[in-house]
């Protein structure tokens, strides 16, 4: 674990610091979060869902990954596995490990999992409006976490939720400390999360569709607001959304899922320009473009996602996939290398010996 | 959306729906406690059609040989041949007496309840249906019937018309049914017209007027069948409710006036020997218990059954 | 939120208005009913009542003679109790009375409001079956069965406590009517309790506070708990409401000195100037405490406080 920073520095001395730490680690090629065949499963009465399924991915520290893929493919799952917050019953972690900053999470006991959440991994969850507290005021409950991991005096801990307040931009932050959620508009609300997120300056941060809930022009500052203090802080970002736009504004690398697996993985300029998975191509085939004159309908993707109950042997996307021939349902493609370092998908139609050159 | 619930909805997706009726049906099925409560109403209603005809003795027929036999005095289960349940202080058969009771309470639950959605639904439609002006005026009327203790105006009725044709028509019966309907209604009112407010906004309904469809048909096709299910949630569960005013009003003296008896009266009647023969008492006590026991699963059950959100509990 | 207070209290005088109309009519206007022709009196004695009761005068003056003598806090005479007015009979009781149904109040809140908790937190374990069947038994059991239960065990057989008759003199002869009155309110507290905390179980801002790393009981305490409660207090209405109205049934069979006594015995007498009376004495309590607890609703939530 890294040094404690004095709270004597200015806050923006001790970010720089923590900073240069974090980008220090990053240069010795440490990661932050290794994560190994996760797997969480659902055990409900009409069998068990496989929401998760062997997942496996890394995150640096200080950089942004994104994780992408449509409604139920996992990736909210995942998230949830990676603190442990997945609701039991009837969600269960099998297998698996999430080694995050040298410590396996999974077997840590519940009594440390509480210590690091919060205080190393933070969480900026969907919906600011249910996920606030309606009974209690927004300073309250970013000063929680404060008072909770950083053992600061009520009044030092205030001081701290004005300068939070201040950094993810809730003008005349002092005043507000009485307010509560349902006085704030729904982008304040989700930089109110984010404030609650970043309190107590985490190595990571979760961000569950930080956008989806809101208007259209506020997504942007949102979601400028959470690249410019991750990098500001070194805080690396785990950053999971159905929309390829803002995995591609954001992301350094992108991990796609499909169905609870990873269908394809790499630099984000890579997934956008040189995708090697059916599905991908058919996501970034149905990006309405402004530029694009074959057609006025807009393309999807025909199908549905499998249940995942019973899951087979063979390739998930095999059914809705245009490319599809016996060899995708008779066995499941493993992750392999493709052309560039880091680059790895799962099909067997573009692996070395298939169909697709 | 990443909500708990919603995590797990998405994550069962692509499941083929066997429609709204057949899944709740299931999930009623599934809650042990509703079914055993549902059993149990299902018992006593054929207990309530069928008891004077299975009864071994009319309720208010006293048997004086055995009467005899017990000194006049009122005795207790399996002592006395050709009553199995014993007979009370006036020579009159236990057993019987109680599915007479039976038939009171059973009559009281479902009477009352069909003079609350007599009531209720039609106020609670035209309230949703046009809204404005007709829904607040008659909202502000709700309210003030609401504001009136139930009990106090169930006594305040059966008082002054205790000594009408009205009141006596059934032994008094008849006037519980009303009293205790007239000031239940509230709630269905409200459900029904909840249920009209907000689905008159939904693009269908739009749709349907824009075609020509007629307001009433509008109404009795889609809008009243999607009430139906609260609807009945709320009726079940105000059955007990109704239970305990009558048997209430039992012990107050006005209500079911005698011969007939309902399972209320009968505790009222029993406390005076309550040292000697206590069996008086716990006796219909205890059908009376699992009455408003069994109703409560029952109604417990079906409302969590319609609730299209996934419960903790599978 | 003064505007909300103001209003509530407004609401009280439309009310108060339907509920002296319509008892005021029932009791007078029915055919057949009450007030219409007293048998077996001579006619001496009749005029007397007439006087007495302005049953000669046309029946809309009746009313406002009636409604202005409330308004004065002049409750009337009584039918049956010569040198009684209905003032006197409230005067005796209503400090017994009051005091039978704050206790009562406080035992139920006190003890369903824990209950519903416990039996939330050991969701399907045994905590719950065991609160659940205790609120079972609550709403199962009629007020006055549950009364003939408890003098049964704990005054026949146990002897632990005075039983039926012995009045209210002191906290030995509390306990029984206390818990009789309150046994339905507190399975009907413990139920809602329960069923508000299985739902803020599943809410966002929980799995939010879990997330800050916070420990089982801040969580349950500060987030679940308080949001859990808002509901309850909605129906805190309605439990005063039966604990009002049901208070007469158990002062009724325990004996206790309070007005319900009398409410009690005056329906079976036929008392109707008393009935009428105390009717419009119960619903104006019942009102007024609705608007208390409208009002701290409104004090605990802060959605409603701000709007």
């Amino acid at each position: 674990m890294e040094e404690a920073v004095s709270l004597e520095l200015t806050p923006d001395e001790a970010a720089r610091i923590t900073r240069e730490q974090r980008e220090d680690k990053a240069a010795k090629s440490k990661n932050l979060l290794e994560v190994k065949n996760l797997s969480t499963h659902f055990f409900t009465p009409d069998g068990v869902v496989h929401a998760v399924d062997d997942v496996t991915f890394e995150l640096g520290y200080g950089e942004t990954l994104g994780l992408v893929g449509e409604s139920g493919c996992g990736k909210s799952v995942t998230a949830l596995s990676l603190t442990r917050l997945v609701p039991n019953p009837p969600g269960r972690i099998v297998s698996g490990s999430v080694v995050f900053d040298g410590v396996d999470l999974l077997k840590l006991s519940d009594e440390g999992m509480r210590k690091l959440r919060g205080k190393e991994i933070g969480f900026i969850f969907q919906d600011p409006l249910t996920s606030l507290n309606p009974t209690l005021t927004i300073g309250y409950q970013i000063a929680e976490s404060i008072r909770q991991h950083m053992g600061l005096s009520k009044k030092a801990a205030y001081d701290r939720v004005v300068g939070l307040l201040d950094k993810v931009g809730i003008p005349r932050a002092r005043d507000r400390l009485g307010d509560y959620p349902h006085q704030f508009s729904g982008g304040m609300r989700q930089r109110v999360m984010i404030a609650i997120a970043l309190s107590c300056d985490p190595k990571l941060i979760l961000a569950d569709e930080p956008t989806t809930a809101l208007d259209v022009t506020i997504q942007a500052q949102i979601l400028e607001l959470i690249s410019v203090l991750s990098d500001e802080f070194g805080t690396a970002v785990l950053l999971i959304t159905h929309d390829l736009g803002i995995a591609a504004g954001m992301c350094d690398r992108v991990n796609v899922m499909y169905a609870g697996r990873i269908v394809e993985t790499g630099g984000v300029d890579v997934i956008f320009e040189r995708p090697r998975m059916p599905y991908a191509w058919g996501l970034l085939d149905s990006l309405p473009r402004l530029d694009d004159v074959r057609s006025d309908r807009l393309r999807t993707i025909e199908g549905l996602p499998p249940l995942l109950i019973n899951v087979p042997d063979a390739c998930r996307f095999n059914p809705r996939c245009a490319y599809a021939r016996d060899e995708c349902r008779d066995h499941e493609p493993g992750l392999t290398l493709r052309e560039e370092p880091g680059h790895y998908a799962r099909c067997w139609a573009t692996d070395k010996g298939g169909w697709i050159p | 959306m990443a909500t708990t619930a919603g995590v797990l909805d998405r994550t069962l997706t692509a499941r083929r729906s066997s429609g709204i009726w057949r899944d709740a049906f299931g999930r009623l099925l599934r809650n042990r406690l509703a079914v055993i409560g549902g059993i149990w109403v299902i018992f006593l209603i054929l207990i309530a059609i069928f008891g004077p005809a299975i009864a071994p003795w009319h309720y208010d027929q006293k048997d004086n040989v055995a009467f005899n036999l017990a000194h006049g005095r009122p005795a207790g289960p399996f002592t006395i041949p050709n009553h199995p349940l014993g007979l009370d202080n006036y020579g009159l058969d236990i057993f019987s007496k109680l599915l007479d009771g039976a038939q009171i309470s059973m009559s009281v639950a479902f009477v009352a309840q069909a003079v609350v959605l007599l009531i209720g639904i039609p106020i609670g439609a035209l309230a949703g249906w046009y809204g404005g002006r007709v829904d607040t005026y008659l909202m502000r009327f709700t309210d003030v019937m609401y504001a009136f203790p139930d009990l106090l105006l169930i006594i305040l009725l059966s008082v002054a018309f205790r000594d009408t044709d009205f009141g006596r028509a059934l032994n008094g019966l008849f006037l519980v049914f009303v009293a205790i309907g007239l000031t239940s209604w509230v709630t269905v009112a409200r459900l029904v017209r909840g249920q009209l407010l907000s689905l008159r906004e939904m693009e269908f309904v739009e749709a349907a007027r824009a075609v020509g469809v007629s307001g009433r048909k509008i109404m009795t096709k889609h809008l009243l069948p999607n009430a139906i299910g609260p609807v009945t949630v709320a009726v079940t569960l105000g059955i007990p409710t109704a239970i305990l005013f009558e048997a209430t009003l039992a012990y107050l003296g006005v209500g079911v006036q005698p011969p007939r008896a309902s399972w209320g009266k009968m505790i009222a009647e029993g406390v005076n020997f309550i040292r000697s023969a206590p069996y008086l008492t716990y006796l219909p006590g205890l059908m009376i218990a699992s009455a408003l026991i069994s109703f409560t699963f029952l109604g417990d059950g079906l409302r969590d059954a319609l609730d299209p959100k996934l419960k903790g509990k599978q | 939120m003064v505007t909300y207070l103001i209003r509530r209290v407004a609401w009280l005088i439309p009310v108060l208005f339907v509920v002296s109309v319509i008892t005021f009519g029932l009791m007078h206007a029915v055919p057949g009913g009450p007030w219409s022709g007293e048998r077996n009196v001579s006619a001496g004695v009749q005029q007397n009542i007439n006087k007495k009761f302005r049953l000669d005068l046309p029946i809309q003056d009746q009313y406002i003679a009636w409604v202005g003598d409330l308004l004065h806090g002049d409750l009337g005479p009584t039918f049956k109790y010569r040198d009684r007015s209905v003032n006197d009979v409230v005067r005796e009781g209503f400090p017994v009375t009051l005091q039978l149904g704050l206790m009562a109040f406080i035992v139920a809140v006190a003890l369903g409001i824990p209950l519903g908790i416990i039996a939330a937190l050991g969701h399907n374990r045994w905590p719950d079956y065991l609160a659940t069947a205790i609120s079972l038994i609550g709403i199962a059991t009629p007020s006055f069965v549950l009364a003939i239960i408890l003098v049964v065990v704990f005054s026949v057989w146990l002897r632990w406590l005075p039983g039926v008759g012995e009045g209210w003199k002191g906290p030995n002869t509390w306990v029984l009517p206390v818990l009789a009155l309150s046994g339905y309110q507190i399975a009907q507290i413990a139920r809602y309790t329960r069923a508000s905390m299985l739902e803020v179980t599943r809410k966002d801002y929980v799995r939010t506070a879990q997330s800050k790393g916070l420990g089982q009981r801040a969580v349950v305490v500060r987030h679940m708990v308080r949001n859990a409660l808002i509901p309850v207090v909605t129906i805190l209405g309605p439990i005063l409401a039966f604990l009002v109205t049901g208070s007469f049934i158990i002062e009724y069979f325990f004996g206790v000195p309070g007005i319900g006594r009398y409410y009690v015995v005056g329906i079976g007498q036929r008392d109707y100037g008393l009935i009428m009376a105390m009717t419009v004495l119960y619903a104006f309590a019942v009102a007024f405490l609705n608007v208390v607890v409208d009002v701290l609703y409104a004090y605990i939530d802060p959605r409603i406080r701000y709007n």
